[in-house]
């Protein structure tokens, strides 16, 4: 993968909308067969920069190329490129065939050659028997297939999926995730999401890029995203985080000793370099609670807890520490009679290796 | 013994959901329906009585039908109605479903005040409109005729169609277009193959109306027309004006039944639609 050249390149791209900036400067590189997502809260212009992959909007600065070709002034219907949309999209006048039949008899290719490509993509989605269905007989999963398979007959290079999960119930939405997964291996086109759900992007991509206000933050497989967040934005965003504020006081070798407010010297691992106002930070599933004080070699906080919420295979402790922050801790529910039994107004401890200690520059 | 009084008291009252048991409610939809429909119920009635004054009931015939099937000039009336309004509802429909469209898909500048012009023939006085058109016609030099009529006609139908059109192209996804867009086609086929068949409904309701509503004209079509050239309504006004005959009622009554029957196959065809297009 590393000298195979991208089939998506975006290179400083701006997109203007009056005085607002929906995307400001991006670069991106998608190589091919990745299964690649646009991550971030609404508004920060991940789904203009999905809309800019298919033509859709013009960037107001910058270049976008799709498999070598420049795509300046390349109208939607021209590109490599098709699109699943949000809403769907599936014609309401056509069945479920002629909706799928639609982007092939549009652009000329023979009836005899259309009837084999259309059941071929209808049984990749397991829609075989549903040809002769009208949308409005169809349910929202089975009108999301139809609109998959619509796009999937086109053969494009690329597919863009536009919040495809965001319409489906929590249960089916979990089952589709595992199918589009299933869906890029056996078709091999390269997939770009856009999603503002952090557990979407993380199960189902091979890389994603998260971005924030028009700004990317961070492109990095999901793990890296998780265990090696570049910030503090990426950190909150991917998953829950436990925060405090703290000063650099001092840096040797791999290590850092950082005055963190309210608790006095820490030194954790950290390589890269860092100074003045920083946040260290720790997952919620990182660290333990305990009622006695923990050992040396440990970072450690006191705390009162405050709340417990209980979500079967685990829960989620919240303490009022003495650094005067709340921090979660996520304990997992993994016997039926848990060893450690908490009740609000519980004193406890919580404490985490230092190598689990994120150090995030502002 | 208080407990059997209240019992029977409450027995008396009406549930507020027991809305049948309301005089009331019955009264005015009876009030209602007497106040709009004796007119026309009459005018009906009468068509088929044997007796050639209009008021007195002598017993029921057909003959009025007859007749009025074999007036050579009321012929001549519904065939220039006929003609009037298949042209102006062609053109009007073609004109206010491409208005409708524009503004429901374009923004320019002034385009609210525009809007707010181009639905004020809804609300003109129908006799200024008349009085406007002939006016206009004279001082351009067109002579009256029956294509002055066809279009005035055109003009004043055509603001209907483009609401019923905007109407309905409110509901419409605009993602759908996109969506055809990104499978391939060109922006004329993305119009033909998926606008154009959401379109239709609409389309469908905005030419009935400005077929009826043309059928119907009897102000803008008796100042536009030329020497001569009546339409059906113009034609029943003047019959009125010799003898007041059931003749006319028959006329008008045939009149009735096509209106009701254009609205009654619009109806359909809107009900039929919004039926596919449930969940």
């Amino acid at each position: 993968m590393t000298d195979a050249k991208p089939i998506i390149s975006i290179r400083n791209v701006t997109k203007k909308f009056g005085n607002v900036t929906a995307v400001n400067n991006v670069s991106i590189d998608v190589m091919p067969g990745e299964f690649f997502a646009l991550l971030g809260p609404s508004g920060c212009g991940k789904t203009t920069l999905l809309r800019m992959l298919a033509g859709f909007e013009t960037a107001s600065d910058g270049e976008i190329e799709i498999d070598g070709q420049p795509m300046l002034g390349v109208s939607p219907n021209k590109r490599p490129v098709n699109m699943v949309f949000q809403s769907y999209a599936v014609f309401p006048h056509m069945s479920v065939f002629d909706n799928v039949a639609y982007g092939l008899k549009v652009t000329g290719v023979q009836k005899d050659e259309i009837a084999g490509r259309v059941e071929e993509a209808l049984s990749l989605v397991h829609l075989e028997e549903y040809g002769k269905r009208k949308p409005d007989q169809l349910s929202g999963g089975q009108r999301q297939r139809v609109a998959l398979a619509r796009a999937l007959v086109k053969k494009p290079k690329v597919l863009l999926l536009d919040e495809p999960l965001s319409a489906l119930d929590a249960k089916l939405r979990e089952a589709m995730r595992l199918e589009l997964v299933r869906l890029q291996h056996t078709v091999g086109i390269t997939f770009v999401i856009v999603t503002h759900d952090q557990d979407e992007a993380l199960s189902m991509a091979d890389r994603a890029a998260v971005m924030d206000r028009g700004v990317v933050r961070q492109i990095a497989p999901p793990d890296e995203l998780y265990e090696h967040p570049n910030s503090l934005f990426v950190a909150d965003f991917i998953g829950k985080v436990n925060m405090l504020e703290a000063k650099v006081a001092g840096q040797s070798g791999g290590e850092m000793v950082v005055e963190v407010k309210g608790m006095g010297r820490v030194t954790v691992p950290h390589d890269g370099a860092a100074s003045g106002d920083i946040g260290i930070a720790v997952r919620p599933e990182k660290t333990v609670l305990s009622v006695e004080k923990p050992g040396e070699g440990v970072v450690a906080l006191k705390g009162k807890v405050c709340d417990v919420a209980y979500y079967g295979s685990e829960s989620n402790v919240l303490l009022d520490t003495e650094t005067g922050v709340q921090f979660i801790s996520t304990i997992q529910n993994d016997a039926r009679h848990s060893a450690l039994s908490v009740a609000i107004g519980d004193d406890l401890w919580i404490s985490w290796a230092p190598g689990n200690t994120l150090v995030l520059a502002e | 013994m208080t407990d059997i009084v209240a019992g029977r008291r409450r027995r008396r009252e009406v549930n507020p959901l027991e809305y049948l048991k309301r005089p009331w409610m019955w009264l005015t939809l009876f009030g209602c329906f007497v106040f709009l429909y004796f007119p026309i119920v009459t005018l009906v009635a009468f068509s088929f009585n044997s007796y050639k004054r209009a008021f007195v009931w002598k017993g029921f015939s057909l003959e009025w039908y007859e007749k009025a099937f074999n007036n050579q000039a009321l012929h001549e009336a519904f065939i220039n109605s006929m003609h009037v309004a298949a042209v102006s509802t062609v053109v009007s429909t073609a004109l206010g479903a491409m208005l409708g469209l524009a503004l429901y898909r374009y923004w320019f500048p002034w385009k609210g005040t525009y809007e707010g012009i181009i639905h004020l023939p809804i609300v003109i006085p129908e006799i200024c409109m008349a009085v406007a058109m002939v006016i206009f016609f004279w001082a351009v030099g067109i002579e009256l005729s029956l294509y002055t009529i066809i279009v005035s006609h055109i003009a004043f139908t055509i603001p209907f169609v483009a609401v019923v059109i905007r109407a309905r192209m409110a509901g419409f996804d605009v993602s759908l277009e996109e969506a055809s867009r990104d499978l391939g086609a060109s922006e004329w086929q993305t119009f033909w193959f998926v606008t154009f068949p959401y379109m239709i409904p609409g389309l469908v309701a905005g030419a009935l109306m400005a077929f009826v509503l043309s059928l119907d004209d009897f102000v803008i079509t008796f100042f536009t027309a030329g020497v001569g050239d009546n339409t059906f309504p113009v034609k029943i006004y003047s019959m009125l004006r010799f003898s007041v005959t059931p003749e006319v009622n028959a006329a008008s009554t045939v009149l009735i039944l096509i209106t009701l029957s254009l609205t009654l196959v619009a109806m359909i065809m809107q009900s039929r639609w919004t039926k596919g297009k449930k969940e």
